[in-house]
């Protein structure tokens, strides 16, 4: 199983870890509400596990988006900036964030899986 | 002075420590599947499953409905109420038609803003709706300040909804027959059900609409007679935020609190000309010094309130501070979102006088980076008010 899950609510798929890919959880939208607007990360720039590497916005509040594992940003999803709504209605697919090359990929080891996320997020 | 009230005298509601309140229609936004959050002491819905932006919509296009039966109504009898409200605040209400309502200002020795309500005379009382986490001392304050020039009464069991939108007139005349005729900011009893209501022709979106005052225990039926209609939806305090942001108006902790006057709020439009340097009535309430100076000498105001659009689409939420060209803070954001109805980034803040001249350039910090901004006029969506 290729997806993994943080205590941030978001999750990365690292079946490729040269594109490992992120985004916000179902749990995360639904907290949010409707997603108005997204900050996306600069391509190329790298980022340390739990730095900030975006921002995204609903009516009401704004939450920061944070790197699950180090790496280096490859791609954005630009369709993701220009419809955030994508956030809410396909959070797992089109509703991606971004992309990482992992440079430590042993970091994996210590995200969630599927079921104690979900266990998580009803505590 | 410490406003103490008397131990026999008459309160509000309050919750046993480490709970909260319920309104009248608190099982009915559970049936509707509301998000519920804590709000000025009482559990409230931010927004039902419908979502912000659909609430918002709704209320521009059809009719909404929203429970504010968490703020304070109130009501002041004897023939002294009117002098006794003029002696603490800066309107008029010795001419206040009866039948009429009004938009007033509770001040402190100041001249601050101890909170902003609405006040309507109804021959027999003053009902009066302030903010429901300023009712407790602002029914504090009148108590130690006028309980000796009128009796007030606080009703704590009365239920408050509104229904604003531009269907909201034909669906509530439907319910009750000669609300129509009402004028934006006239205010009117009527029977439903055997019952008493109060109903006033305003609200807190911009748009033409309602306010309802009603016994608590009448509030789910009628609340539920109003969404059988199939142009109405509940709406919570998350797109009431986003409406009256959109139509410029203040929310108390945000753009109005205990240090800022009604000249620098921008709210000089409430206060009559008869209770202004000059007037038949001048001054008479508390800070009157300190405003009527603000009022005539404009240079003797620290700040101005005004409304802001980010130049690129960008949100800006308080309490973003506000830079000129040289990087100097000249002001902060107050309320910030980006815009439902316009789907821009607007912004209410207080700027130094030299900066609030629409058309002026600045910048506000948004994580860090500079967001270009532009003072534009309030409101940023125009009112739809029903005057006649």
């Amino acid at each position: 199983m290729s997806v993994q899950f943080s205590k941030d609510h978001e999750w990365i798929n690292a079946a490729d870890q040269a594109a490992a890919v992120v985004g916000i959880t179902v749990h995360a939208q639904d907290a949010l509400g409707d997603v108005v607007f997204v900050e996306l990360p600069e391509v190329g720039k790298t980022f340390a596990q739990g730095e900030v590497a975006g921002v995204v916005e609903s009516v009401k509040a704004a939450a920061d988006i944070y790197m699950p594992v180090n790496g280096e940003i490859v791609e954005v999803n630009e369709a993701l900036r220009d419809d955030p709504s994508l956030a809410n209605s396909d959070p797992l697919g089109a509703g991606w964030f971004f992309k990482i090359k992992l440079s430590d990929p042993e970091q994996l080891s210590a995200l969630l899986d599927e079921a104690t996320y979900t266990a998580f997020t009803q505590e | 002075m410490t406003a103490v009230p008397c131990p026999s005298a008459p309160h509000f509601p309050s919750a046993a420590p480490g709970e909260l309140l319920h309104t009248p229609l608190h099982s009915l936004h559970l049936e509707l599947g509301a998000r519920m959050v804590e709000f000025a002491g009482y559990h409230m819905p931010v927004q039902f499953p419908a979502g912000l932006m659909a609430e918002h919509t709704q209320t521009r296009q059809s009719a909404s409905l929203f429970d504010v039966s968490h703020m304070g109504q109130l009501r002041l009898v004897g023939g002294g109420a009117a002098a006794a409200l003029e002696s603490l605040m800066p309107m008029d209400l010795q001419d206040l038609a009866v039948n009429r309502q009004r938009y007033g200002l509770l001040l402190n020795d100041q001249a601050g803003i101890l909170d902003d309500l609405m006040l309507v005379n109804r021959g027999n009382d003053f009902l009066l709706v302030v903010n429901g986490a300023c009712k407790q001392a602002d029914l504090a304050h009148l108590q130690a300040r006028i309980a000796n020039l009128c009796e007030i009464e606080p009703l704590g069991e009365q239920a408050l909804l509104a229904l604003q939108g531009p269907l909201a007139a034909s669906v509530l005349q439907q319910l009750v027959p000669g609300v129509q005729q009402l004028l934006f900011m006239d205010g009117a009893a009527f029977v439903w059900e055997g019952c008493e209501l109060f109903i006033t022709r305003s609200g807190y979106t911009g748009e033409d609409g309602f306010e309802i005052s009603l016994p608590g225990p009448l509030a789910e039926a009628f609340a539920r007679a109003l969404l059988h209609h199939p142009e109405v939806a509940p709406a919570g305090l998350g797109a009431r935020n986003s409406l009256r942001l959109e139509a410029g108006m203040c929310l108390y902790g945000n753009e109005l609190d205990a240090s800022t006057t009604p000249a620098e709020a921008g709210l000089l439009w409430a206060v009559q000309k008869v209770r202004r340097s000059g007037g038949a009535r001048a001054g008479g309430f508390p800070g009157a010094d300190r405003l009527l100076a603000q009022i005539d000498q404009p240079a003797l105001r620290s700040r101005q309130r005004v409304g802001l659009r980010a130049l690129e689409r960008i949100p800006v939420r308080e309490p973003a501070p506000l830079h000129d060209d040289s990087g100097r803070q000249i002001g902060q954001v107050t309320s910030g979102l980006l815009s439902p109805s316009l789907n821009q980034a607007i912004a209410q803040a207080y700027v130094q006088p030299a900066f609030a001249a629409p058309g002026t350039r600045l910048h506000a910090l948004v994580r860090g980076k500079p967001v270009p901004m532009e003072v534009i006029p309030l409101p940023f969506v125009p009112s739809r008010y029903h005057r006649g």
